[in-house]
């Protein structure tokens, strides 16, 4: 593996972006370092894709600064850039076969012709294509054309690799196979790669770093594991993997400990930094969710059972609080079962708790948001 | 359904086809037939002759007539598809205020009676006081030609997937790369399609042709026009059966390369 450098390749700097009345982008602030793997994760709509475009130059920021390299490139048209993108749609040229494709950019910048068909021939092997030098675009599938827009991307040897829904339109298995293949391809380059997408799990099995977008604000950035486990917005609990989302208002806030009182009952979690009084959401994993036949100290949480569903090596339980919501807990096939209609209490441990200020605008607070590059073990 | 056909509707579809051919060429293979007619008479086949061909050269207002209808023909389809594609271009690259009148007015020469554009263009340039020729003619034919090229080539673009352009300036290409590197060739079936169309406009165009051209720059549908009255002489047929020749030639050529294209998954 490439070692991460601490050098900031690309940052962008209270960037804002308008489509005349609408704000896509809303002061986005982000460094991405040298060799990283960075992915930018949101719903349609949440601003990625035209972050992603502002990077490489096919939209204007509205206002803010990117610097690729140090280098502020916001007036710089996108074949002034040392950026190459892979497009969802693969835009490969229709009327060039896979050989002209790729040395599109080569010829643009007037590499002599033994040195272009060295390097084609390179990047056709480094994507497990060759042989297909004559092919045409019509004539290949959705996973071969994607290696060869990738290919045509990296024969270029660009700084950043943008890459937009790049697996979009592949079926699922082709996918995940890809997946593996590009995060490969990455480490063996030392490319830094930003990479956009909606599918969270994509984004946990790939990146080094995860940006979360939502509504054109970033909402956390930082290691799969800390987007898993440490959620810091509702929003970011909510998006990535499945989560338990309670309402609870904080009673007593003593020290680490901090009871949180919800709709019908209460739990007693580890916390520090909250108020009494305080608006909160609290939000548990469901393979962290446990429950017993009695009540469990520091908690009180009751439920029935009401369904069991089967996913294949994990069995989904879910259960009914007496308000109405419903709690999803998952344990591993083969776990005795509580049969449905049986009283439980709910319980987790207070390490497993992810508490969350429910006051928006704290949560929001961009200045917080701003990326600290830390070594990463 | 296919299958249930019995030898007798197989035999009267032959027959409709047949009929239906017949109707449509027959016209053309008299002409051609006639050309080579010693007689100078469209109506008995006397004898076999070139000599038609040979007089055909030495006509001079049919030969100038022929040469005006090939000058004003291909300024027509040059300067048609030259405006007619970048209109097409911006058209469908750009959102600007009015572009829904602009796009409606494009069809207005495609729709409208050809007389009145005849006579409008002649009251146009009487008004700025140019004297009929070639100009007036090309600018009269590149009217209602364009139209068609804009229309082909924006179908043309309309199936095409815009970040090709955008795949080709980030890897370096400028503007004017991208348009001549990629733009361009792909679109190149439509501006093919739309310059064919303006071509035949052109080169067959009468009316608004009559209202449009001077005495020295007679077209060669115009000089048959008038040669009707006193009887068309032998050597236009052989003249037509040349045109008729080399039009096909020109299909074929289009059909192979098609073909060719096909073959290499271009289209």
């Amino acid at each position: 593996m490439a070692p991460m450098s601490e050098k900031v390749m690309v940052e962008l700097h209270n960037v804002d972006k308008s489509f005349g009345e609408n704000k896509v982008v809303k002061n986005l602030n982000l460094r991405i370092r040298e060799g990283e793997f960075l992915t930018m994760l949101g719903p349609s709509g949440c601003g990625k894709t035209t972050t992603l475009r502002m990077i490489a130059g096919f939209e204007d920021v509205t206002t803010g600064t990117i610097m690729i390299e140090g280098e502020n490139v916001v007036n710089k048209p996108p074949y002034r850039r040392n950026v190459n993108t892979v497009f969802q749609s693969y835009a490969l040229f229709p009327h060039m076969n896979v050989f002209d494709n790729i040395a599109f950019g080569l010829t643009e910048k007037k590499v002599n012709k033994q040195e272009i068909r060295q390097r084609v021939t390179e990047m056709l092997s480094l994507v497990q294509m060759e042989g297909y030098e004559q092919r045409m675009p019509s004539q290949m599938s959705g996973g071969q054309k994607q290696r060869v827009a990738i290919a045509r991307a990296l024969v270029n040897r660009p700084k950043v690799l943008l890459l937009d829904e790049p697996l979009g339109a592949l079926d699922l298995k082709l996918r995940k196979q890809m997946q593996v293949e590009l995060k490969h391809l990455q480490r063996k380059l030392g490319i830094t790669f930003i990479y956009v997408t909606h599918d969270q799990e994509e984004s946990l099995t790939m990146s080094d770093r995860i940006a979360v977008m939502n509504n054109g604000i970033l909402e956390q950035i930082g290691s799969p594991d800390q987007i898993y486990n440490q959620p810091a917005t509702k929003f970011v609990a909510d998006f990535i993997g499945e989560s338990n989302i309670l309402e609870a208002a904080v009673e007593i806030a003593d020290g680490a400990n901090l009871k949180v009182v919800f709709e019908t009952g209460y739990a007693v979690v580890k916390a520090t930094g909250f108020t009494k009084d305080e608006a909160v959401y609290i939000s548990v994993r469901p393979e962290k969710l446990k429950c017993a036949a009695a009540a469990v100290p520091g908690f009180n949480l009751k439920g029935v059972v009401k369904e069991h569903i089967y996913v294949g090596s994990i069995i989904k339980t879910i259960i009914e609080l007496p308000d109405g919501q419903e709690l999803i807990m998952s344990s591993l096939t083969g776990t005795p079962l509580i049969p449905p209609g049986e009283t439980v209490w709910v319980y987790w441990e207070k390490e497993d708790t992810v508490i969350l200020h429910a006051n928006e605008e704290r949560i929001y607070n961009l200045s917080e948001q701003v990326p600290k590059i830390e070594v990463r073990a | 359904m296919i299958k249930k056909h019995n030898k007798l509707t197989k035999l009267l579809t032959m027959v409709f086809l047949t009929l239906i051919y017949i109707f449509l060429y027959l016209p053309i293979v008299v002409i051609i037939f006639f050309s080579f007619n010693t007689s100078k008479l469209n109506i008995v086949f006397q004898g076999f002759t070139l000599q038609w061909y040979g007089v055909m050269l030495q006509n001079t207002g049919l030969m100038s007539s022929l040469k005006n209808t090939v000058i004003v023909a291909i300024s027509t389809v040059v300067i048609s598809v030259i405006i007619g594609t970048l209109a097409a271009i911006g058209m469908y690259r750009y959102e600007f205020k009015g572009k829904g009148i602009v796009d409606s007015f494009l069809y207005i020469p495609i729709v409208i009676p050809e007389i009145v554009m005849g006579i409008s263009l002649l009251a146009f340039y009487h008004i700025l006081n140019l004297s009929l020729g070639l100009l007036t003619l090309i600018i009269a034919h590149v009217t209602f030609a364009m139209p068609f090229v804009v229309v082909t080539v924006r179908s043309r673009i309309a199936g095409y997937d815009m970040s090709v352009e955008e795949a080709a300036m980030d890897l370096g290409a400028t503007r004017l790369h991208t348009l001549l590197r990629v733009t361009l060739p792909i679109i190149a079936p439509g501006i093919l399609s739309g310059a064919m169309l303006a071509l035949t406009l052109s080169l067959d165009d009468v009316i608004v042709s009559f209202f449009t051209t001077g005495i020295d720059s007679v077209t060669l549908p115009i000089y048959i026009f008038n040669k009707v009255k006193t009887g068309v002489s032998p050597d236009v047929n052989a003249l037509i059966t040349v045109i008729i020749i080399v039009t096909l030639l020109i299909l074929l050529l289009m059909r192979t390369y098609e073909a060719k294209s096909q073959r290499k998954g271009r289209i």
